[in-house]
């Protein structure tokens, strides 16, 4: 198994139509994923890419079965059509987007409490890569082909960074369970700790590098949750040792403002939870491979 | 984005928050003007610059006299304020707040930000206004009074009561004080704000509730819907090399070092500066030029480096992901063709067709240090640097 997206699962491509949503539907049909249909509303009818497009994601979800979606609408409509797919009963949700207000943000946050745990949809980005189990399914925007199949599980703010990992442990032979972005915003869906639990619950993964850089309290969060209820070892590297105090770096979220957000700060909490720190970006494959050795998982 | 104190403080005033009877001005004559037509007899002069501290820095001055208020604005305007906030370049001093004097009886903190565990809004406040809040987090922890606020419903008056309350102030004045959270509650939430800090809020000796001084932030990602604040943006207080990026649609972040980068991604940018800082260098800015990379971004992405006199090396890390090396290395070759680079370059190309991307550069006539990895990258820049 792999989390959250398998080989047959099925996806919706929400903004479908558009130029990015397009280009992106493509990439992900190339790697194989079974893309089975896309909402654009107003375009309900029509097809394109030779699959058929809906108005709504809750007609879209009764006749195709759908159980994700990938959404490319603009930073101006994403938080409604993120609340649709929420509505219409799509499992997870990744949201590509890059520049939705972090008061939309709070307003999705807000209204997926109104479903039930079994019900509530699981929201991933948004401004993040997306999520690829390789070798079966890519819901995302990442080059499929520098994933090796394997056993890791990865973790990342970050796309390139991530890129940056999965790359390093191709050159060493290891390969990925799924990675999966979880984006640079401030409020995003899934936090490190969500992933890093279905990642603990995967009979395939058996370790999990997590990528984090400065600001908020998410990494320390998923360190301890990790010290706390994981057995498989948790590989982290945190981006922005350099980065000043109080200035946003590129990710609305890079900011540090307050005790505990600096990359220095976060690496401290984390050794304390037990996490294995990746010293520099350069060696997160090498760090991978050394802890699967002591533990005897290589 | 950052606003000023003085549009900061009307955004509040139009929620209902009371503000000392201020005005704006840009010349010493209009300053004395100002001070008469506010009228009283003690005034305060206030540089506008989008830093805090701007006190002990010496950009708030009380004056006796409308003569008085006219020198001390002849004084500020045009120079550059320099706190600890601005960097040792400072800050240039175009606008002056006028302000009469306020009669102090307490000094009182408020803030107002995202709390990103709970993903709600937080109301931070204290006894101890005046201070930073990180000096009152660091000095006086247990003065801090935190609520967070249930953005469906917002903010309801017995919450804010009780933070008044936790202040200690009187009961009489209770629902003036309530009516001021509940102001910057609504200018926060309703105006897309990622910040609003009230420092001092004060009590005055006539029992006014009163913001004495104001910060407001905004989210650069809701300026599409909200063009009354986009209008407030002060393009003078920000780097100018800033400024030409983010109208370019790209991440710079100006730094102390002198290795120039240009990087695709936010996070493979700090990644790099940090093995830049490793291999014993210091970057010279933080530069994202989005995912993509695409060869019009790296044309404007050395323009911009070679903007900066404090570059002596420049490293380009690009990860090509869903582009190409082969197409990323055409794109920097032609903007070394557009561009005259004197510094040494030290390019890592990675991912998709990066032996292709290498021929390319190989075969162009840029000079130029090729490298392999993050740390070969860094430590290859470095040894430039001589």
């Amino acid at each position: 198994m792999s989390i959250i997206i398998h080989k047959n699962t099925k996806i919706l491509v929400q903004g479908f139509t558009g130029k990015i949503g397009s280009f992106h539907a493509e990439e992900m049909i190339k790697y194989g994923s079974n893309i089975v249909g896309g909402v654009t509303p107003g375009k309900g009818g029509t097809t394109h890419l030779d699959l058929p497009v809906f108005n709504t994601v809750k007609e879209a979800v009764d006749q195709t079965g759908a159980s994700n979606s990938i959404l490319f609408v603009p930073p101006a409509f994403a938080a409604d059509s993120a609340m649709e797919a929420a509505d219409a009963g799509i499992k997870t949700c990744v949201a590509i987007t890059d520049g939705i207000p972090s008061h939309d943000m709070v307003k999705i946050k807000r209204y997926m409490r109104r479903y039930p745990k079994d019900k509530k949809m699981g929201l991933v980005g948004p401004n993040c890569a997306g999520i690829i189990s390789p070798g079966k399914s890519m819901l995302g925007i990442m080059p499929g082909h520098i994933y090796k199949e394997g056993k890791i599980g990865i973790v990342s703010r970050s796309g390139t960074l991530g890129y940056e990992a999965a790359q390093q442990l191709k050159d060493l032979e290891i390969g990925v369970s799924t990675s999966v972005g979880i984006g640079g915003d401030p409020i995003n869906g899934s936090s490190f700790r969500d992933i890093i639990e279905k990642f603990e619950n995967d009979d395939e993964t058996i370790a999990v590098l997590m990528i984090g850089e400065i600001g908020g309290p998410q990494e320390v969060e998923a360190g301890q949750f990790a010290k706390e209820n994981m057995s498989k070892p948790v590989i982290a590297y945190i981006a922005g040792l350099t980065a000043p105090k109080g200035r946003v770096m590129g990710h609305a979220g890079a900011i540090v403002s307050a005790y505990g957000e600096s990359a220095i700060e976060k690496v401290k909490l984390l050794k304390e939870c037990g996490v294995t720190i990746s010293k520099n970006p350069s060696v997160m494959g090498e760090t991978v491979k050394k802890v699967l050795v002591e533990n005897n998982l290589n | 984005m950052d606003i000023h104190e003085y549009q900061a403080k009307k955004i509040l005033s139009d929620f209902g928050v009371k503000i000392p009877t201020g005005g704006i001005v840009y010349s010493p004559e209009n300053a004395e003007n100002k001070a008469r037509e506010i009228g009283g007899s003690k005034w305060v002069v206030k540089a506008q610059v989008h830093s805090g501290a701007r006190g002990k820095a010496g950009g708030i001055i009380i004056c006796n006299s409308p003569l008085e208020v006219a020198d001390a604005t002849d004084k500020l305007l045009g120079k550059k304020l320099i706190t600890n906030q601005t960097g040792p370049e400072g800050k240039i001093i175009n606008r002056i707040y006028i302000e009469e004097a306020t009669d102090i009886k307490h000094e009182l903190y408020l803030g107002l930000v995202f709390d990103r565990s709970s993903e709600s809004i937080m109301v931070v406040a204290s006894t101890e206004g005046g201070m930073s809040v990180e000096e009152i987090s660091k000095e006086k922890p247990e003065t801090i009074i935190r609520s967070k606020i249930e953005v469906a419903v917002g903010i309801q008056q017995f919450q804010a009561r009780e933070i008044a309350f936790g202040l200690g102030i009187e009961s009489k004045l209770i629902s003036r004080a309530a009516n001021t959270i509940i102001g910057c509650y609504k200018a926060f939430s309703e105006l897309d704000a990622t910040m609003v800090e009230v420092n001092p809020l004060v009590v005055s000796q006539q029992d006014e509730v009163l913001a004495l001084d104001c910060k407001m932030s905004f989210d650069n990602n809701a300026m599409f819907r909200r063009d009354e604040i986009a209008e407030l943006r002060d393009k003078t207080q920000e780097n100018s090399n800033e400024v030409y990026a983010s109208d370019r649609g790209m991440n710079y972040v100006s730094l102390d070092g002198n290795i120039g980068n240009i990087i695709n991604g936010a996070g493979l940018a700090m990644a790099s500066m940090d093995m830049i800082k490793l291999a014993g260098g210091e970057p010279a800015n933080f530069l994202d030029v989005g995912g993509g990379a695409t060869p019009e971004k790296i044309v404007k992405a050395f323009k911009l480096i070679s903007m900066d006199s404090k570059v002596k090396v420049i490293l380009v890390n690009i990860f090509a992901g869903i582009n190409r090396c082969d197409w990323v290395a055409e794109g920097i070759v032609q903007a070394l063709s557009k561009i005259e680079i004197k510094h040494p370059l030290v390019i890592r190309l990675a991912g998709t067709n990066v032996e292709k991307g290498n021929e390319i550069l190989k075969k162009s006539n840029i000079n130029y240090i090729e490298a392999s990895t993050l740390e070969d990258a860094a430590n290859k820049a470095v040894k430039a640097l001589g």
